[in-house]
């Protein structure tokens, strides 16, 4: 580890936390359906949209109404965007002439985009039409991650409003999100992006002579549109199979300082929207500030692991000093690495600068025990908001209890109904990340996709299903996707991992919604200090630790320890 | 208020103890567990320990010794917890039999024709008594059951219930007019109609509660019930995908270690004492001659944020009280108390007797020297509002201001400017004014106050720190309500307060999301305590007013309903730290039972046996006992609640995370440790 290395780290959350600020009130802005500075633009195109759709935004729906909108739009997308990609052969914009993809792996992607996932069995490159990729992947690039973060507007007004039977309009909420907050930012940072050196083109390749007189074919295309809404919308799934480890989608340092800021602003700003939104600015930041906690430490576990490198390699006689550089890009350096690959984890992006497969067995246990945990520090655009919720209102609720009153959380008592649904959603994780994990390493055929055997190949069969329920989608590599079992699996873990959360939370928006707003006393349970910060950050770790515990120390943990052991397998 | 709580119990009675040993083995039936799930799953996989135990006998495979040890200790896990709800249901009985006894075998005498009181009684056991029966009881007998007066006036001595001796008097109509069954008649006779059939009156509903047959889970035990539940699923889960995972690792787990795992994730700390903490919480009520009529009140107690308060009795000592005397000019101040003194001797009221006491008490006045053949007296009467004392010809009298002025055939404004001004400055503090004259001449004013109870403003500033704000109801004016309710340092008031009043604030004040309680005797508090989410009835009140509230205070002293919070407090905290204390006794668990089950295959993972522990099968053991022992070294906490303190909920929030968060963490890495140096010495593993 160097200073450098931190200065950097330091340099771009501080970047980050500067303009979350000011733009968590424009989000809290938007949240509201208020006048922003940019309404004289875009307020005839809502409309306009309205119109088109004959919806009224100012009629708002019930829990269930707002449930079965957000469904209905997501089957559409999944229709839609599975008959794109099986009918890009005859469709334009296709320079390379690529065939349909194939029924599986057309399912496996649609459902992939859809959740916000961006989970990737094939290569961008030499699979999707510029048109798949540009009306297909880009746009739902922007439409799932406004679908995540209208769910976490939704579960918002549960804590906002009082005795109210509704919890907003969805429609309206999926317009505005993209309207307002992606669609400008990713104009703007695109342009940024282009002008830094990633491409954006229709042409379909290039073809190059080597110095040794072969001829290469050099793939390019709309890189840069689908490059920013990748991080801004918390995606992850790049143009390029190599992902942002490629030079044309993250060519320099400036590049990557950019996506890791486009990563972590908008999951940022909405936290502390939310504490706008409530009344109290330090709720959001007490949010904010038990989340910071768990990406400092990841941060600092990857960089001082990845730094320290492997002993046995050392003691073979590779140079030390500069630990451990396999599967990182030398123009990104450690520090950056880890810094990217903690956001990266910590939100549902997925996207990777580097590859986990070839980290040091602790640098590797952090993106995983982040996506165990759901994402949810910051967490993807809105679903790490309403992830965290979730948690939040179990740990008040085992907590609550002892300042002898029954647990409220923002005003809104935790009783059985909301105990019940909280405890629904988060249920779904250890079910189907064990589930599987557990059913896969039954079955050989599972175990033929391994390219490790031992705890590493454990390791990579745990990722898999953890980045595919938290709708991340990054890969630990390694490990062979594409079958039938894992295509199979890993789709319903998303599916799942999206829609069977999210029911019982927005019943839960329902739920809080219709409760009474109590005002806070002295003897109301303080959820805006650092007592309650250190309350969570105990919480969180003993639940997470209790429910994976035995699953890592086979895994990672047990790595570590042959490693230190000098021991290979 | 601690006169009135009954004997302290001692929390091991050894007979409760007997009986609650055999309760806890009854309880064992499945279908009595099956309400409490994880300690129903605890009892599934125990039986399933069992036969393989049995399995590992009859094999002779060399597992049975330590199959048939977890198997032992997965059953007084069950069994422990059990026990626990049975010692809180014996000691709940033992208080509830104390009151069943008085009423076995009464007798009572009937109306053969409950239309006619004239006509001929029968006499009936008070147990075949029919709601709407009429009975007559004198002085001597014990009455037969509930009952609302339709004749007669009697004293009656409520000991059994309330455990105050002094007889209280009970008569037709108006707010005395409800007895309860048990308590015995003294003086005089009464004619009641049974207002409650036997079987259903609070004494039964009460015995009912505390021994767990009619025991629903209220609200925030059933949001808990759910947590442990969903809790108890989680780890099902993780024990059950251990089996492949581990497998996959190379080493094959046993169903015996797996299980033992699976026991001690489990919450069964906090799933085997949270019907024992839920009896304790309505036990520590009844110990405090407070019945509450459903958990769900005792609960709705720890919420409460508003207490509306009754002034008189409550906040003050019911009688105003004079503090001073203010002569006009040129009357000395004694002189104005030997008057004040001579004209109060024939007041026997409350506020006469004030006067005694203060002039001889702090004027240092002896008992006027007053012949009684040239002295006479005129009593304090309702209508002329004034007494006074004739001697020879001097007349004293003192009086309500307008009264003397009458008496004096004056008016105020032709009264000294000091008497005004002191007339002013009495009515302006909220007390009243009296006037005291000798011989026509006006001496001065006297200062009635209503005294504000010692302690009560430290009470509630205890109070407002927990959070809860206070609402003094008074029918006094808003200028005397105003002066008294800072004096006593309550938040709010209503003055002038009306029954409607009282109900469209607790209305009010709900709407907003507060939850509040109050406590009332008349049947025109009837509605405001229906409505009032903690609504305190009086014993000594009436029949409608004890239906209206969830809670029937025995002693009739409003100034329990603070202690009530307190208690609801109590529970929840209690649930709470228990809640907190067993989640975080799973990390040394964990860390006791992982490295002992992978150590074989991975020798590497012994950094993680931070505990040292001596064998893989002493660790796993040690776990399983530690887990069962907890559930025993808790019941007295668990009986007892956690200590209270009125100070804000950041600072009881700290306190008790340090204590059960923290302690929860460390404790099981000390006791494990010690229970496996004890398996080890003994070879038990």
């Amino acid at each position: 580890m160097t200073l450098t290395g931190w200065s950097q780290i330091a340099l771009v959350l501080a970047l980050v936390v500067a303009c979350a600020v000011p733009f968590s009130a424009f989000i809290a802005r938007v949240f509201a359906g208020e006048r922003t500075f940019l309404s004289p633009v875009v307020g005839p195109v809502e409309r306009g949209f309205y119109r088109l759709a004959g919806v009224d935004p100012g009629r708002e729906q019930d829990w269930l109404g707002y449930t079965l909108a957000m469904v209905v739009f997501s089957i559409a997308g999944f229709l839609s965007l599975y008959a794109l990609q099986r009918l890009q052969g005859v469709l334009p914009l296709n320079p390379r002439g690529f065939d349909a993809v194939a029924p599986d792996l057309a399912f496996n992607t649609s459902t992939s985009f859809i959740t916000n996932t961006n989970w990737q069995n094939y290569s961008g490159e030499t699979t999707m039409s510029h048109l798949t990729q540009m009306l297909g992947l880009t746009v739902h690039n922007f439409v799932s991650a406004a679908t995540g973060l209208a769910m976490a507007f939704a579960l918002a007004r549960g804590f906002v409003r009082s005795s109210a039977q509704t919890v907003g309009n969805f429609w309206a909420d999926l317009t505005r999100i993209t309207l307002y907050l992606l669609l400008p930012l990713a104009f703007v940072l695109a342009f940024a992006l282009v002008a830094l050196g990633v491409p954006q083109t229709l042409l379909g390749a290039v073809d190059a002579t080597t110095l040794e007189g072969a001829k290469q074919t050099i793939s390019i295309g709309p890189v840069a549109s689908q490059e920013i809404i990748k991080e801004l919308g918390t995606n992850g799934g790049g143009f390029f199979n190599a992902n942002s480890a490629h030079p044309f989608e993250n060519p320099n340092a400036w590049t990557n300082l950019l996506q890791i800021f486009a990563i972590l602003l908008i999951p940022t700003a909405s936290v502390l929207a939310f504490g706008r939104v409530v009344g109290q600015v330090r709720q959001g930041s007490a949010i904010l500030a038990t989340m910071a906690v768990f990406v400092l430490i990841g941060i600092l576990v990857v960089y001082w692991s990845e730094a320290a490198g492997n002993p046995i390699l050392a003691a073979l006689g590779v140079d030390p000093s500069l630990g451990n550089f396999e599967g990182k890009e030398v123009r990104f350096g450690q520090a950056m690495s880890a810094l990217f690959t903690t956001a990266t984890s910590g939100t549902s992006t997925g996207a990777v600068n580097s590859m986990f497969d070839s980290y040091t067995p602790l640098g590797g246990l952090v993106p995983m025990f982040n996506l165990l945990a759901g994402c949810i520090w910051p967490g993807g655009v809105g679903a790490g908001l309403y992830g965290f919720l979730v948690v939040a209102i179990i740990a008040v609720f085992i907590a609550g209890l002892m300042v002898g009153r029954t647990p409220e959380y923002l005003g809104k008592k935790i009783e059985a109904r909301e105990m019940k649904l909280s405890m629904l959603a988060v249920l779904i994780y250890p079910l189907i990340v064990l589930g599987f994990v557990g059913a896969s390493v039954l079955l050989q055929t599972a175990l033929d996709s391994l390219g490790n055997s031992g705890p590493h190949g454990l390791s990579e069969i745990i990722y898999l299903f953890a980045s595919s329920n938290a709708n991340n989608g990054s890969a630990f590599a390694g490990i062979n996707g594409n079958t039938l079992w894992f295509n199979t699996t890993g789709g319903l873990a998303m599916l799942l991992g999206r829609f069977a959360y999210v029911v019982p939370v927005l019943a839960l928006a329902g739920s809080l919604a219709a409760k009474k707003k109590i005002p806070a006393s002295a003897g109301t349970f303080p959820t805006d200090g650092p007592l309650f910060v250190g309350l969570l950050v105990g919480v969180i770790v003993i639940l997470y630790l209790l429910q994976y515990f035995p699953a890592l120390a086979l895994g990672p943990v047990v790595e570590h320890a042959l490693m230190l052991a000098g021991k290979t397998y | 208020m601690s006169s009135h709580k009954s004997k302290p119990q001692s929390l091991f009675d050894t007979r409760i103890i007997g009986v609650a040993a055999v309760d806890a083995l009854r309880k064992l039936d499945p279908r009595a567990l099956a309400r409490n799930p994880v300690i129903f799953v605890t009892e599934v996989v125990s039986a399933l320990v069992t036969v393989l135990f049995v399995r590992d006998l009859v094999v002779h495979n060399g597992q049975a010794a330590f199959s048939g040890q977890i198997a032992a200790w997965l059953w007084f896990t069950v069994l422990f917890a059990n026990f626990a709800e049975a010692v809180a249901e014996g000691r709940g009985k033992a208080q509830a039999d104390a009151l069943r006894r008085t009423r076995t075998d009464t007798p009572a005498r009937r109306y053969a024709n409950p239309e006619n009181l004239r006509g001929p009684l029968e006499t009936v056991n008070a147990l075949d008594l029919k709601l709407d029966d009429v009975v007559f009881v004198e002085a001597g007998e014990i009455i037969p059951g509930d009952g609302e007066i339709l004749e007669g006036v009697a004293s009656v001595n409520e000991s059994a219930i309330t455990g105050e001796s002094a007889p209280v008097i009970r008569e037709a109509g108006g707010d005395r007019s409800a007895v309860t069954g048990g308590t015995t008649v003294l003086s005089d006779w009464l004619k009641l109609r049974i207002t409650a059939a036997p079987g259903s009156t609070f004494i039964d509903r009460m015995i009912a509660l505390v021994e767990g047959a009619e025991r629903q889970k209220t609200p925030n035990e059933m949001a808990l019930s759910i947590l442990l539940s969903g809790l108890t699923l989680i780890f099902l889960i993780v024990c059950v995908t251990l089996w492949p995972i581990a497998r996959y690792s190379g080493t094959e787990l046993s169903a015996t270690v797996l299980i033992a795992l699976l026991v001690c994730l489990i919450p069964t700390t906090i799933g085997g004492l949270l019907s024992a903490i839920g009896i304790a919480g309505m036990d520590r009520l009844i110990r405090f001659n407070v019945i509450a009529t459903s958990g769900r009140a005792v609960e709705a107690a720890g919420d409460v944020d508003t207490l509306l308060l009754d002034k008189t009795g409550t906040i003050t000592f019911g009688n105003r009280m004079a503090t001073e005397f203010l002569p006009v000019a040129g009357v000395r101040v004694d002189d104005l108390a030997a008057a004040a003194l001579a004209s109060s001797l024939a007041d026997e009221t409350p506020e006469g007797r004030s006067i005694v006491a203060l002039a001889k008490g702090d004027f240092g006045l002896p008992d006027p020297d007053l012949d009684p053949a040239e002295t006479k007296v005129v009593r304090f009467a309702a209508q002329t509002r004034i007494s006074g004392v004739d001697v020879g010809t001097r007349s004293v009298r003192k009086g309500a201001i307008d009264s003397i002025l009458r008496y004096l055939k004056t008016s105020m404004d032709r009264t000294p400017h000091e008497f005004r001004q002191a007339v002013e400055r009495v009515a302006m503090s909220g007390g009243t004014p009296l006037a005291v004259a000798d011989n026509g001449r006006l001496l001065g004013v006297i200062h009635l106050k209503d005294i504000v109870k010692p302690g009560i403003k430290e009470r509630f500033a205890a109070l407002r720190a927990m959070g809860i704000r206070t609402v003094m109801v008074t029918g006094d004016n808003p200028v005397t309500a105003a002066a008294i309710a800072s004096e006593a340092g309550v938040d709010d008031f209503l003055a002038e307060a009306t029954p409607e009043d009282k109900l469209g604030y607790i209305r009010k004040q709900q709407f907003g999301g507060r939850l509040i309680a109050m406590c009332g005797d008349g049947t025109n508090d009837a509605p405001a305590l229906a409505q009032a989410d903690v609504g305190v009835a009086m014993q000594t009140g009436t029949q409608a007013a004890r239906e209206a509230g969830n809670m029937v205070d025995l002693d009739s002293n409003p100034t329990k309903l603070i202690e009530i919070v307190e208690i609801g407090k109590q529970l929840l905290m209690t649930r709470g730290s228990l809640t907190t204390f067993s989640i975080a006794n799973d990390v040394a668990k964990y860390f006791a039972i992982l490295p002992a089950l992978f150590l074989a295959t991975y020798p590497e993972l012994a950094g993680l046996n931070v505990m040292r522990l001596a064998s893989p099968q002493s660790a796993i053991l040690s776990a399983v006992i530690f887990n069962a022992l907890i559930i025993i070294a808790l019941i007295p906490l668990a009986l007892n609640g956690v200590a209270y303190r009125p100070v804000g909920a950041a600072a009881l929030l700290r306190r008790n995370l340090l204590i059960y968060g923290l302690g929860g963490l460390v404790l099981p890495f000390v006791g494990i440790k010690a229970i496996d140096l004890l398996v080890a010495a003994l070879h038990l593993a």
